[in-house]
């Protein structure tokens, strides 16, 4: 059951964004309802790379009695992981900056205040 | 080993190496000389394209080529990335290609009085990058990489007229649809690797067992590239992005969303082209299931596109709507291709639905580039506001009239050709999905007569007396789109039998993608 647990951890934080996307009406509230789901998504990719009684594949620093390379972990997923929080990062500023300009523009954050493009 | 084969063997990379190294150049460039980094980017895309070139002829030659960045031998695990090209994806590299190069000579003349034009070509250059990766690449989290870099550039390029709300409210619309979209692409490709413990296109198709989790990320992908793609239901932010951009990129972002539609396509006939014929419940093979769904929406897709373009007034927001109808009739070609798989027609519909790939994004792109045109010289968007240009335009109103007849399926032009194989073969399939595509097509007549009249035709409005034709550099885009429409509606048959038959043969034949990479099979 206890292995279980990250993964648990994962779906309940892709819903919460979901939820927070689908149903705030304030941008801002939206931009972070994208992030949880960005960090279950994440979380999920970490929890698939843990290997129980794995070494971390640092070649110069295997603790003695360690095999090579069986017994280091493939960081495929720690790889995936950085490459995700650094677009992650990107694609969070330019929602905020976009935010700010919207914000500029209509002075409100309300979504069903800054509704031109509807027809 | 000659020159030329070198440079054959390397252009995978450089194809995406030399527009990303270009669109880092291009601030620095653009700190000389404004005419200077015109030409610089249309050097860069000339050198790109020289290479898409040779690679096109020696892939549609000799097959798929691999380009193997990290560990090159093959049974170590992991430890690289890999480009596999066959004739589809040079097919999709080539439609880019040209959109970028007419995108880029129209922006000479459009986006002149502009400020902040470096960034302007630094975000083209960057998605160009970004769409010519999602094409080439051979591993699927590479992809998700390009699928972002081609969100952040294009949701930054729509946003580029940011004094005006509608662009800002556009942009945001769609990073929301697509970072959530790529966020989802990125769960699959989790579960993928989770099971398989590949990220290899071509190895995960060749373990691929099609489980229960398997059916999720087959929904995840097909919805999240669908969506990208701009197919109803998720079309939303298709019209509001297409009409809001500056009409010189929306030819760009067009190459980005078919790209999508490129992944859509990978996905069924590559990843889960061995399983395909698996039976499901109810004794309904896969390939039936998923192209009938694919079908309903893509039928929905055309009968909402057409119904919405119809009450339309803004000029741009109303192509946006028949592009979500041009969509449809690729989406209705390649679900009867996979409902029907193995027929005879089967081949017909998937060569209509990739011919109309190319001719889609040409006619839509056309007629973006003469509502650009139009928006240019009177600065207005609204049809109500517009009369009797066709008197100051002419050049522009006949390639108006190219464009609209191109859409609408008018037989000396391309649109007829490709939408001829998908009515002839979707009929064998079931009539009435025929003639509901025929009507749509009649009524998309019907729409852009409705514009004509409004745009071109009509009395003179005193206020656009003194309008001057657009200048030199954005006709010669418009000429060079026109000139291939004619062109590929004349002969179809060269474009089919180099081009669209070699793609539709890769995508059917995905043993040979496959066996590229894991060999022996």
């Amino acid at each position: 059951m206890i292995e279980y647990i990250p993964f648990i951890a994962v779906v309940t934080m892709i819903f919460i964004g979901l939820y927070a996307v689908l149903f705030r009406r304030n941008l801002i509230k939206i931009v972070i309802g994208i992030s949880i789901i960005e960090s279950g998504v994440n979380l999920f990719l970490i929890t698939l790379g843990y290997r129980e009684g794995g070494v971390a594949p640092i070649f110069t620093s295997l603790p003695p009695g360690t095999t090579y390379p069986a017994g280091m972990v493939l960081p495929v997923p720690q790889a995936l992981t950085l490459t995700s929080i650094v677009i992650g990062v990107a694609v969070l500023a330019l929602m905020l900056s976009l935010v700010m300009h919207i914000y500029r523009k209509y002075g409100t954050l309300d979504v069903r205040k800054i509704r031109r493009l509807k027809e | 080993m000659n020159i030329i084969d070198v440079l054959i063997e390397q252009s995978p990379a450089l194809i995406i190496a030399i527009p990303l190294l270009g669109a880092f150049l291009m601030p620095l460039v653009s700190r000389i000389n404004s005419t200077l980094r015109n030409i610089f980017g249309l050097l860069v895309l000339c050198l790109t394209g020289f290479f898409v070139g040779i690679l096109a002829s020696d892939v549609l030659a000799n097959g798929p080529r691999l380009y193997i960045f990290g560990a090159k031998d093959l049974a170590v695990p992991m430890v690289r990335i890999l480009f596999e090209v066959d004739s589809m994806s040079i097919f999709m590299a080539l439609i880019t290609m040209v959109l970028a190069f007419i995108a880029l000579i129209y922006s000479w003349s459009f986006m002149k009085d502009h400020d902040g034009l470096d960034k302007y070509y630094t975000l083209v250059l960057l998605l160009i990058t970004s769409t010519f990766g999602m094409e080439l690449t051979g591993d699927i989290f590479n992809f998700f990489v390009f699928l972002e870099i081609s969100c952040i550039a294009s949701c930054a390029l729509i946003a580029f007229w940011i004094s005006e709300g509608e662009a800002l409210e556009a942009a945001f619309k769609y990073i929301v649809v697509s970072a959530i979209g790529a966020l989802f692409v990125l769960f699959a490709i989790g579960m993928l690797y989770a099971q398989y413990n590949a990220l290899n296109i071509a190895t995960l198709a060749n373990v691929l067992k099609y489980t229960f989790l398997d059916k999720i990320i087959l929904v995840l992908l097909l919805v999240v590239l669908g969506m990208k793609a701009g197919l109803v239901p998720m079309h939303m932010w298709l019209p509001d992005s297409y009409g809001r951009a500056p009409p010189s990129v929306t030819l760009i972002i067009i190459g980005a969303t078919l790209a999508s539609f490129y992944g859509v396509l990978r996905v069924i006939f590559t990843l889960y082209g061995n399983v395909l014929s698996t039976t499901m419940r109810f004794s309904i093979p896969l390939n039936v299931l998923v192209g009938w769904i694919l079908i309903t929406l893509a039928i929905i897709s055309i009968i909402v596109g057409v119904a919405m373009a119809l009450v339309q007034s803004d000029f741009m927001r109303l192509i946006g709507f028949s592009a979500v109808t041009e969509v449809g009739y690729m989406f209705l070609a390649i679900g009867a291709g996979i409902a029907a798989l193995g027929t005879p027609y089967a081949t017909t519909a998937l060569q209509g639905g990739i011919l109309h790939l190319l001719n889609d994004a040409l006619d839509i792109g056309l007629l973006f580039l003469v509502a650009g045109a139009v928006y240019y010289t009177t600065k207005k968007r609204s049809l109500d506001d517009t009369s009797g240009l066709a008197r100051n335009m002419k050049y522009t109103t006949v390639f108006f009239v190219i464009g609209f007849l191109a859409v609408a399926g008018m037989p000396p032009l391309n649109g007829f050709a490709s939408k001829f194989l998908i009515y002839e073969s979707v009929y064998q399939l079931n009539p009435i999905l025929s003639i509901v595509a025929i009507l749509c097509s009649i009524l998309m007549l019907a729409v852009f007569v409705k514009v004509f009249y409004a745009v071109f035709m009509g009395p003179e409005l005193p206020a656009f007396k003194n309008v001057t034709e657009a200048p030199r550099s954005m006709l010669l885009a418009m000429g060079l789109v026109a000139a291939l429409a004619i062109f590929i509606g004349l002969f179809p048959n060269l474009v089919i039998d180099a081009l669209v038959k070699p793609a539709a043969d890769a995508l059917l034949n995905h043993a040979q993608y496959i066996g590229t990479v894991v060999g022996g099979i």
